[in-house]
C-alpha cells in the first residue's frame, strides 16, 4: 500500500466548463474516496419567485440551466398549467415536444464533443460541435434564439413553426443523422476511443439502483427508466422504446446517447408528420392555488418540479429536482477504485450540469 | 485589428452563470465560429493566461477562486465579462447570493452583453481584449525599460 495523499481537482479544471470541486484522496493512482464540495455557482434561483409573478418566472425556470433550458420552462409551464387546470392546445404540445428533442439532441452532440476533449481526441470534438451547430440553427430559425429561447409561456407557447420550417428540419435532420453515422463510428469502434472508455467506471444495475441515479447514465446500466414513457405533452402519441444498455462502464454510456441522438432524430420525424393545426395558445387569468409536482425527462435525466400556491399572484414555493444532483452521489462510488487518470472521463460520463444542480 | 502582433490565451472561467454563455463560449472555438484565427487558445492555467473570459454574476463562494484566478495570471492581463449576469448581475441580481457582477471583485476591461451573448458578440469582445492587450504590453514594455530592467 503506497502513502495517501489529496489531489484537489477543481473547481477551474480544463476538463470542467462548469465549476465543482472534488478533494480525492489517492493512494499511488488508485482513487480511494473522494469528498465533494459545490456551491460554487448557487444563485439561489428559487427564491426569486418572491419578487416574480408566476408569468415571469417561466424565464427565470428556463435560466436554471443553459443547455437545458427549455426543458426546465416546460416543466415549469406544465406543474403550473396543471394546478391551474389549463388544458393547452394540441399544436402547443407537438411543438414543445420538437423543441425539446432538439435541445436533446444539442445536449447530446455537447456532450460527444466534450467527452472527446476529455480523453484528447480534439478533431473528433470539432466535429461534434461543427454537427452541433446545424441544430442550433434549426433553434435559431424557428425561435430567434440558440440557447435560451424563451418560447414557452403559461397556458402554451409563444412561436410557431411554419410548413415550410417543418420541411426545411426534416431536411437538415437527414444530414444531421448521415453526420452522426460518421462520427459515430470513430466513438464506438475506434481502437484507442474503446481503450479509454470499455470496461472503466463500471457500475452495476443494483449500484445504480441504489444510488438512486436517473437518465441515460442509469439506462446505460441496464435500468429501464425514461420519463418520457409517461406521456406528456405529445409523447404519448409517439412511438418509441427507452434504450437501454446492460454493461454499465463508460463505453456503454456513450453508446446509450449516441442511440438517443438517433431516437430523438425518429421522435421529431413522428411529431412532424403528426403535428395538427390549432392554436399556441390559450389564456390563463387567476391565480395558482394547489400544489403540485411533475417529473419529466431532461437529456441528463429525470427532472422534477414542484409548484404551490395560495392563491396569489407570486408562488409560494418552487423546487426543481435536477438529474446531475440525483447522479452525484452515484458518481463519488464510481470514483472510488478507478485510476486518477480516468477522473475527468467519468465526471464527464454522468453528463454533469452543475448549474442545474445548484441553481 | 489590422495586424495582431501577439497571440493571447484565454483562460474561460465559470462564475455563476446559468451554463448558456459558457457554451456559446467553447462554440465560438469551435470551427464555425473559429475564434482561434485571431490565436487564441483555451487555456486551463491562469499563469499562461492573458485574458481572462468570465461569465455568470459573483457570489461568495466563488469570490476568493475569482480573485485568486485573477491574481495568479501575470501582467499585464485583460479581463472580459461575458453575459449579462457577469456585466450586472443580470436576472439574478436579486437573489440572496449573488454579489452583483464581475466588477464588484475584479477590474473588468471589456463588458459583452447578451444573455446568453451570442457568438458573434462574444467574438467583437475578444478582438476588442486583444487590441487593448497589444497596448498594454507596449506599455508595459516602456515601463519596465524606463525602470531600467
Amino acid at each position: 500500500m503506497g502513502k495517501k495523499s489529496i489531489v484537489p481537482f477543481g473547481p477551474q479544471h480544463p476538463v470542467l466548463p462548469e465549476p465543482i470541486h472534488l478533494d480525492l484522496v489517492l493512494e499511488d493512482e488508485i482513487v480511494t474516496n473522494v469528498i465533494p464540495s459545490i456551491g460554487f455557482i448557487h444563485r439561489g434561483l428559487e427564491s426569486l419567485t418572491e419578487k416574480k409573478d408566476y408569468f415571469e418566472m417561466v424565464y427565470v425556470a428556463e435560466r436554471t440551466c443553459g443547455i437545458c433550458s427549455f426543458g426546465h420552462g416546460m416543466g415549469y409551464c406544465e406543474a403550473v398549467e396543471e394546478v391551474m387546470d389549463v388544458e393547452i392546445p394540441d399544436r402547443a404540445k407537438y411543438l414543445r415536444t420538437i423543441w425539446m428533442e432538439l435541445s436533446r439532441l444539442h445536449s447530446h452532440l455537447l456532450w460527444l464533443g466534450l467527452l472527446a476533449d476529455g480523453f484528447g481526441f480534439e478533431s473528433l470534438f470539432y466535429q461534434s460541435w461543427r454537427i452541433r451547430e446545424r441544430i442550433l440553427d434549426l433553434i435559431e430559425l424557428t425561435t430567434g434564439g440558440r440557447v435560451i429561447f424563451s418560447v414557452n409561456k403559461v397556458g402554451g407557447v409563444l412561436k410557431d413553426i411554419t410548413p415550410d420550417m417543418l420541411k426545411h428540419i426534416l431536411t437538415e435532420l437527414d444530414q444531421v443523422e448521415a453526420d452522426v453515422r460518421v462520427i459515430e463510428h470513430t466513438f464506438l469502434f475506434d481502437y484507442s476511443v474503446q481503450s479509454r472508455l470499455k470496461g472503466v467506471g463500471v457500475l452495476s444495475r443494483k449500484q445504480v439502483h441504489m444510488l438512486g441515479a436517473v437518465g441515460p447514465f442509469a439506462r446505460a446500466s441496464g435500468i429501464n427508466i425514461d420519463m418520457r414513457s409517461l406521456g406528456y405533452e405529445a409523447y404519448g402519441d409517439l412511438d418509441f422504446e427507452p434504450i437501454v444498455s446492460s454493461d454499465g462502464d463508460s463505453y456503454a454510456r456513450c453508446e446509450v446517447r449516441i442511440h438517443e441522438i438517433y431516437q430523438s432524430i425518429d421522435i421529431i420525424r413522428q411529431a412532424i408528420s403528426k403535428i395538427p393545426e390549432g392554436e399556441l395558445s390559450v389564456s390563463v387569468k387567476g391565480n395558482v392555488k394547489g400544489e403540485h409536482f411533475v417529473r419529466i425527462e431532461q437529456p441528463r435525466g429525470e427532472a422534477i418540479y414542484y409548484v404551490k400556491g395560495t392563491g396569489k399572484l407570486y408562488l409560494d414555493r418552487l423546487r426543481i429536482r435536477t438529474p446531475t444532483f440525483a447522479n452525484l452521489p452515484a458518481l463519488v462510488e464510481m470514483l472510488k477504485g478507478c485510476n486518477y487518470a480516468d477522473v475527468p472521463i467519468l465526471i464527464l460520463t454522468i453528463d454533469p450540469c452543475i448549474s442545474c444542480t445548484e441553481r | 485589428m489590422a495586424k495582431v502582433k501577439r497571440s493571447p490565451w484565454v483562460l474561460h472561467y465559470d462564475g455563476s452563470s446559468c451554463n448558456g454563455c459558457d457554451i456559446e463560449v467553447l462554440a465560438c472555438l469551435t470551427p464555425v465560429y473559429d475564434a482561434e484565427r485571431f490565436g487564441i487558445i483555451n487555456t486551463g492555467d491562469p499563469l499562461q493566461a492573458d485574458i481572462f473570459l468570465i461569465t455568470g454574476g459573483i457570489n461568495s463562494q466563488n469570490q476568493p477562486v475569482v480573485k485568486q484566478l485573477y491574481e495568479q495570471m501575470s501582467n499585464p492581463k485583460v479581463v472580459v465579462a461575458v453575459g449579462t449576469c457577469a456585466c450586472t448581475g443580470g436576472i439574478f441580481k436579486e437573489c440572496y447570493n449573488i454579489k452583483g457582477g464581475v466588477d464588484t471583485t475584479i477590474p473588468v476591461d471589456i463588458y459583452v452583453p447578451g444573455c446568453a451573448a451570442r457568438p458573434q458578440s462574444i467574438i467583437d469582445g475578444l478582438v476588442q481584449a486583444i487590441n487593448l492587450f497589444e497596448k498594454r504590453c507596449d506599455d508595459y514594455a516602456y515601463q519596465l525599460n524606463a525602470e531600467g530592467q
